[in-house]
């Protein structure tokens, strides 16, 4: 085990990214050109670093499996972005930002990231708005703000309930602007199945065309991952179907650390799934939550529809456990506070797995109409659903699994454990600890895109200059394009019984059951043992018809599956080396007598980063440690 | 509820299609549309037939990903709703289902029921953004933004870029989802700059991949969005104003 050097420059926390930057190596203006930088992926992250980059005049290349950069799966976010604008005088600050996400995440992030994530806020905010992003107004026409779980301020910014999208989109004409430019070139249904690496250092990829089917390598000077998160894991996440861990799992393989692989976010407001054909679920932003009422009834046999089930038939839980935060109280703390009622069998429709989000209050203290403006689309989306109309009932909602923040560790300047190679946006681990708050993430992918990567690329690419990057025919090369053919030929001469989605959805529930919302030893354990035994039964019997030069999801999909089967490992062996709760890491052995997350920080304030050995069952541990030198280590409460 | 499916299927960008019928058994009402050809597809798997390739990602109807004609109506019978978001409580037991691709000479086939739009992204290179560098914008409330032009904006932008525009079109124009952008930038105090080169250079840009609009309005009746024709409209004024401005200043 060897204590990770995270280069967090000494100093002032304030004036620490300022500082920084100023001593950071540059690239001349003539000489970026000199540069190749090769981005894998179009998600808020990537896009918004490619059109950075691209700006600055390197040469950029950019890889996505999509049939265009605008589908990534940042266009789904639908709640918000935050930004410590204070437009609104309710006492929020860059220190209060700060803060609350360091408490959010409970404690297990990294200060200096956290601190810089906060002060680039104001300006995302700033170059979206000069982008065109059509963010909510006020009458005024000033910026309209929303309150999002885990603050007490307003600092939410936010474009109807497609606030992903529009970033997205602004991302998107950036880039596009820098391709008309010919600065960046797109390269689209390309899928990165490995990452080379030289001498010690990122050289390149390996990509397959996803139509065509055609194998290719690209060098260049620097690599940088943008490739999202790995929630799809457990099957069934509020995550676009094609989100999948391959290129940051693959990279893994290569010799990037994975950090804290088990910080998994489940959402408190999906809609509870139906049956079991249902192939993702779906979300209803939290944005709900400002106006939305919680609730269950209070006897488990309740037979009567909503409407006539009086108040004190009813339990407003979150409002009665929490009552400062109430409604608002964090993702993890309203998650478990659900499942605790359910499964008490207070759970509400037919399959009674989910709660009551009622609405009836707030139509009734701002009218019908001023609740459409605000979540309109949200409630039309709910409606075609489930068929029934969230005006009149209230909508049922479950948590879902929706966001990771584990991912491949990364250092002050985003640099994995390989050098040369950079993770971005969900892809890796940085900042959000245990537990990420609302509108949290899309802050993140952007603040790393535009405002910190593009200066710390730099730093790295300045010594090399005169450099020519590694030629595509090295051995490095050629062995890694081997390895993907071989693994493909593999899958399509296995000739098994069984679909690559059966597999998907069997290690999906056993990640559910025992790497979900809740774990213990028992548990992991157990998911520990029936792993491997289901991946073994994968290789030998997955059945992928079709041939490899051609369009073929279930490849694809094979070799996403067969990745999830490592990560899915992992997973659950850092559930089980992290003896403490934290966050969206809940270990039933530790919670206090009121059933809330006991941390352990005398034992477990550390980052855990794990290295590939070559055998899934026997990672190496690696650790960050955790210094907590400008917000004092307390037990959160949102009592 | 059982359904009787003709599907069309081709190999590859050459090669010729057909239709083969396929039975969807046991299906739930409850499912959504392509959770059936999910379950469609498991049987085909089962059997040793290769699965039907259909596009799809975020299964919310906001990727734009998604898109089958469905017994000649893109994005199927439900108004407003993409692929994705059809339930099979919009079908009755017993139907018979004519599932084709997006057809258009801009979107050629590249399998089964999956085309290639990236002809959508040559028209946004083309001028469909406001050029800022990074960390050059002033601070985000400088301009006040009147709330109805703000909204009108994001109607706008609303557009998720899935073609059923094009695809329901007799033309095969792309009228509605390139007015949808000019239309979003164009009315921002921010695009005002680029207005007019932005208009010409996108719609010139539309019309070599692209049918020409005779002004049907099936666009408009196609689009999972509501995106509004009027936007059009708008687009061919800004057009006209631009060939001559544009002419001027060259
Ligand atoms: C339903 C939903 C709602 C959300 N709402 C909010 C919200 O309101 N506020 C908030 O802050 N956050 C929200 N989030 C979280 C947030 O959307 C994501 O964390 C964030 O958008 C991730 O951005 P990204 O750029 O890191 O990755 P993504 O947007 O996932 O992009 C990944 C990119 O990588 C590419 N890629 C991946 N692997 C490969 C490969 N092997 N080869 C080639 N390309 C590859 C993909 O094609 C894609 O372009 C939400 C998430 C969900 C699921
Ligand atoms: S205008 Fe409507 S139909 Fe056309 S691409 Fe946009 S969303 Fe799709
Ligand atoms: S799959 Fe994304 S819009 Fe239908």
């Amino acid at each position: 085990m060897t204590v990770l050097d995270n280069k967090v420059p000494d100093g002032p926390i304030e004036s620490l990214w300022d500082d920084h930057k100023f001593s950071m190596k540059l690239v001349n203006p003539s000489n970026k050109r000199k540069f190749d930088i090769i981005i894998v992926g179009t998600g808020l992250a990537g896009a918004s670093a490619a059109a950075t980059l691209g700006e600055l005049g390197y040469r950029v290349k950019v890889f996505t499996f999509h049939d265009s950069p605008r589908r990534a799966h940042s266009i789904a976010a639908q709640g918000g972005i935050n930004a410590a604008k204070n437009y609104h005088g309710d006492g929020d600050s860059v220190f209060r930002l700060f803060y609350d996400t360091v408490k959010g995440g409970d404690y297990r992030s990294r200060e200096a990231n956290v601190y810089r994530l906060a002060q680039v806020s104001n300006n995302i905010i700033d170059q979206c708005v000069a982008q065109g992003v059509p963010f909510a107004r006020e009458y005024g026409g000033l910026l309209d703000n929303r309150s999002f779980g885990g603050a007490q301020v307003s600092r939410t910014f936010y474009a109807r309930g497609q606030t992903g999208q529009q970033l997205l989109l602004g991302a998107y004409q950036a880039l596009a602007r820098q391709v008309k430019a010919g600065t960046v070139e797109v390269v689209t249904n390309a899928e990165m199945l490995d990452v080379v690496v030289v001498d010690g250092r990122a050289a390149g990829i390996i990509t397959r065309d996803l139509v065509t089917g055609e194998i290719s390598r690209h060098s260049a000077h620097a690599t940088v991952l943008g490739t999202g998160g790995y929630s799809n894991v457990f099957y069934l996440s509020t995550n676009a179907m094609t989100c999948n861990v391959t290129a940051a799992w693959r990279a893994h393989r290569k010799g990037a650390f994975f950090a804290n692989p088990a910080y998994t976010q489940i959402h408190p407001t999906a809609i509870p799934s139906s049956d079991e054909f249902q192939s993702k679920l779906t979300l209803m932003s939290e944005s709900l939550r400002n106006d939305g009422r919680i609730w269950v009834p209070n006897d488990p046999d309740e037979t009567r529809a909503a409407a006539d089930i009086p108040e004190s038939d009813r339990d407003y839980y979150l409002e009665r456990r929490y009552p400062s935060f109430g409604n608002l109280a964090p993702r993890d703390i309203s998650s478990r506070a659900a499942k605790i009622v359910v499964d008490e069998g207070k759970g509400v429709g037919p399959l009674k797995n989910g709660v009551y989000l009622d609405f009836a209050d707030a139509i009734g203290r701002l009218g019908r109409d001023a609740v459409a403006d605000k979540y309109g689309n949200l409630f039309d989306m709910y409606e075609r659903i489930t068929g029934e109309n969230p005006y009149d009932v209230p909508m049922r909602i479950y948590p879902a699994v929706h966001y990771t923040m584990g991912g491949l560790w990364v250092d002050y300047h985003l640099q994995t454990t390989i050098p040369g190679l950079f993770a971005i946006g969900e892809a890796n681990f940085s900042d959000h600890g245990a537990n990420r708050l609302g509108a949290s993430a899309l802050m993140q992918g952007l603040a790393d895109g535009y405002f910190v990567l593009p200066h710390t690329v730099g730093d790295y690419l300045a010594p090399q200059l005169g450099q020519p990057k590694v030629d595509t025919s090295a051995p490095e090369f050629d062995a890694a394009e081997e390895g993907v053919r071989a693994q493909i030929d593999g899958f399509l001469h296995t000739k098994g019984t069984r679909s690559v989605d059966w597999f998907h959805r069997e290690l999906g529930k056993i990640m559910w059951d025992y790497c979900g919302m809740e774990r213990s030893k028992v548990g992991l354990e157990k998911a520990l043992s029936e792993i491997p035994a289901l991946r073994a039964e994968f290789e030998s019997d997955v059945r992928v018809l079709g041939a490899a030069d051609t369009l073929n999801s279930s490849l694809e999909k094979a070799g996403r599956v067969a990745d999830f089967f490592e990560l899915g490992e992992l997973m659950c062996k850092d559930a089980l080396v992290r003896e403490e709760s934290a966050g969206g890491h809940f270990r039933v052995e530790h919670q206090t007598d009121e059933g809330e997350a006991l941390r352990d920080d005398d034992n477990f304030a550390h980052v855990t980063a794990w290295e590939w050995t070559g055998t899934p069952a026997e990672p190496n541990e690696h650790r960050e440690a955790l210094d907590f030198t400008n917000v004092k280590l307390s037990t959160r409460s949102y009592k | 509820m059982n359904l009787t499916l003709r599907v069309w299927r081709q190999a590859g960008p050459d090669a010729p299609g057909r239709f083969e019928t396929y039975q969807a058994t046991d299906i739930s009402e409850h499912s959504s549309f392509l959770e059936m050809l999910d379950n469609v597809n498991e049987g085909l798997i089962e059997v040793g037939e290769e699965p039907i390739e259909f596009m799809h990602d975020c299964r919310e109807g906001i990727c734009g990903t998604c898109g089958i004609m469905i017994n000649g109506q893109a994005h199927g019978p439900a108004q407003s709703t993409a692929t994705c978001q059809l339930h099979m409580r919009s079908f009755s037991d017993g139907d018979e289902l004519v599932l084709e691709p997006w057809r258009a000479s801009g979107f050629p086939i590249i399998k089964d029921l999956v085309v290639d739009r990236a002809a959508f992204d040559r028209i946004i290179e083309e001028g469909g953004y406001i050029t800022v560098d990074t960390a050059s914008a002033p601070d985000a409330n400088l301009i006040p933004i009147p709330k109805e032009t703000a909204d009108f904006a994001m109607d706008a932008a609303a557009c998720i870029g899935c073609g059923a525009c094009v695809a329901a079109c007799p033309n095969g124009a792309a009228q509605l989802f390139t007015a949808a952008k000019i239309a979003h930038l164009n009315v921002l105090p921010q695009g005002q700059a680029e207005r007019y080169q932005r208009t010409e250079g996108m719609v010139d840009v539309m019309e070599e991949y692209f049918g020409s609009c005779t002004n049907m309005g099936e666009c408009e009746a196609a689009c999972p969005k509501g995106i509004s024709i009027d936007f059009i409209a708008t687009m061919n004024k800004d057009y006209r104003k631009a060939k001559s401005q544009n002419r001027r200043s060259s």
